[in-house]
């Protein structure tokens, strides 16, 4: 007796029938996609949820061990349940909404400022592929320009709630926020130019997949076509690495080092990060644009900023880092492990940088207002500018 | 003093090695406290200063009994009156007839202090004339509710113990 006549015994013919059609209308291409689609939403966004609350925690634990301190240990081992009795404290306190607030926009101002970094990670290549299901949610061809849009409506939150509030501290965090924001998506978006000019497409897999066949965005060179067999021989070993080094690449090179620099600083500008978390500088505005916010109001704060940290780490991995890909490993087409073994790839290169941001929190003091701008619209807006005529002239007169 | 601002050179304008140079500093940092080392984190109720506390310091006040065991209090109320929080709460009463400390007069036939209310501040024990009371190395009192925070003239003796010395003035042989 095979599986599904043991299956079949447990219910009546007309549920059967029902439970075959369903299965059939599964397999269907579309029907395929629609829950494999859900699947993949769903538990990215639990992964992400909970890196976003173990981001919180290793925050805590890295900017106590920089500063001599110990940091929360008390709650589970190491104290690892931290975050969720940080969770549960938040949970259930009053969500307190003050009297002169506009109620309406005051609740909404929250909800705008979780959303859009939790889009951004739609359009993440986070695998290559498992059991042939590309493991991206919508790979779609605008992937890197419906990135940058996203990111910059959760500005609309942090000035909604800076508005809303009817304070003063918010009010002021607000009005710098939305200032500081779009100076620095200018020479965010401008800096990424270089990059889809070399790879000549915006969707993000195909990002990612120039940079396993050409070598990853930050890197002068690269061997070409080298796996585990040839490591073991020296002269094809040799031939791909010069196969893969030239003049031409390496003067490439110069062009996406200034695009990562730029990307990488004006990413702490765009998520709100020291140095430049001007819109929420404790001492100066309290809490800045959430003071006023309580119980999940706050923690949706919270939470967005640090989702939006993560959806900046991964766009950073995904145009420079190479994405999934590390040298040697092949893609989900060798094999469902090799598949999980991307992924892997993928969340530790984000992880990496997660720390990046931390240790940089926890070093560099708070840049004046002054100098934030001009900082963004003297210096990296010029460079940024500069840089694409460089990237341009490069590719126009150096054969690839 | 005129600090003169040092002329930046177009590197150190770059900033950039100035951020490198502070990241390695606090890398240094984040790897000793990683190892365990350097950390001055005092975990507070396995680890506490009691060892490294002065024999000045003030903590909890309480009474005092002297060499004899007699209650060193003699009802005076100069502590009550001049407690700022007015913590301390006295009711004196006689010294029964027949009792050997009988020409003292007078004893506390209730001490309470309210820790709800204490200070901490040492005036009692300043402006005690029979150094009857004195603030002890006790930090941590707690309760459960406010009546459990007074503490009573009981809990204040076994608190205290015994105070050799100092005062004589009560004893014959002396």
């Amino acid at each position: 007796m095979d599986a599904s006549n043991f299956i079949s015994q447990f219910f009546s013919p007309a549920a059967w029938t029902l439970l075959k059609s369903l299965g059939h209308l599964l397999m269907t291409p579309s029907g395929f996609f629609i829950w494999t689609t859900l699947l993949k939403s769903i538990i990215l966004l639990a992964v992400i949820l909970g890196l976003v609350s173990y981001t919180v925690y290793a925050e805590r634990r890295v900017s106590a061990l920089i500063q001599d301190r110990l940091g929360p240990n008390r709650v589970g081992w190491q104290g690892l349940l931290q975050p969720i009795a940080d969770a549960l404290k938040l949970l259930l306190k009053e969500n307190f909404t003050p009297k002169s607030a506009n109620y309406f926009y005051f609740r909404l101002a929250s909800k705008l400022a979780m959303v859009p970094p939790v889009l951004v990670l739609g359009v993440l290549p986070f695998g290559s592929s498992l059991f042939g299901v590309p493991m991206t949610i919508a790979s779609i061809n605008v992937g890197a320009l419906y990135v940058l849009a996203i990111s910059s409506i959760s500005v609309y939150g942090i000035v909604l709630a800076g508005w809303s509030s009817n304070s003063k501290y918010p009010f002021l965090g607000g009005i710098r926020s939305s200032s500081q924001m779009i100076s620095y998506e200018l020479s965010l978006a401008l800096s990424l130019i270089p990059v889809f000019m070399i790879v000549g497409s915006l969707n993000l897999d195909e990002i990612v997949h120039y940079q396993v066949s050409h070598g990853w965005m930050i890197a002068p060179c690269w061997p070409q076509g080298m796996n585990f067999h040839t490591l073991l021989h020296p002269l094809v070993l040799w031939k791909s690495f010069s196969a893969g080094c030239s003049l031409s690449q390496f003067l490439l090179w110069i062009p996406l080092c200034i695009s990562f620099l730029i990307f990488f600083i004006s990413m702490f500008a765009e998520t709100n990060r020291l140095p430049f978390d001007l819109p929420e500088a404790e001492q100066e505005l309290i809490g800045g644009y959430h003071t006023e916010y309580s119980s999940m109001g706050f923690a949706l704060f919270f939470l967005g900023e640090y989702t939006a940290m993560i959806a900046g780490a991964s766009v950073i991995t995904t145009l420079f880092l190479g994405g999934w890909s590390l040298p040697l490993i092949p893609d989900g087409s060798a094999g469902w492990w090799w598949g999980l073994i991307n992924i892997a790839v993928f969340f530790t290169k984000i992880i990496l940088l997660l720390f990046i941001f931390i240790w940089v929190r926890w070093t560099i003091p708070r840049f004046r207002f002054d100098q934030l701008m001009k900082l963004g619209w003297y210096f990296f807006f010029e460079l940024a500018v500069a840089n694409i005529f460089l990237a341009a002239l490069l590719l126009a007169y150096v054969k690839k | 003093m005129i600090v003169h601002r040092k002329k930046l050179n177009w590197i150190e304008k770059l900033y950039l090695p100035a951020i490198l140079g502070g990241l390695a500093i606090t890398w240094k940092h984040f790897k000793k406290s990683l190892l365990g080392k350097g950390v001055i984190t005092m975990q507070y109720p396995e680890e506490k200063w009691d060892a490294h506390l002065p024999a000045w310091y003030r903590g909890a006040p309480t009474l005092v009994k002297d060499e004899h065991g007699r209650e060193r209090c003699v009802s005076c109320q100069l502590c009550e009156f001049i407690c700022p929080p007015r913590a301390i709460t006295i009711e004196p009463m006689e010294i029964p007839e027949g009792d050997p400390w009988r020409k003292v007069e007078k004893a506390p036939q209730k001490f309470d202090i309210d820790m709800a209310r204490c200070i901490y501040c040492g005036l009692c024990e300043e402006v005690c004339p029979e150094q009857a009371i004195y603030l002890r190395k006790d930090y941590s009192i707690t309760g459960l509710n406010r009546t459990e925070m007074i503490h009573h003239k009981e809990k204040l003796y076994e608190m205290g113990g015994v105070m050799h010395g100092l005062v004589f003035k009560w004893n014959e042989k002396k």
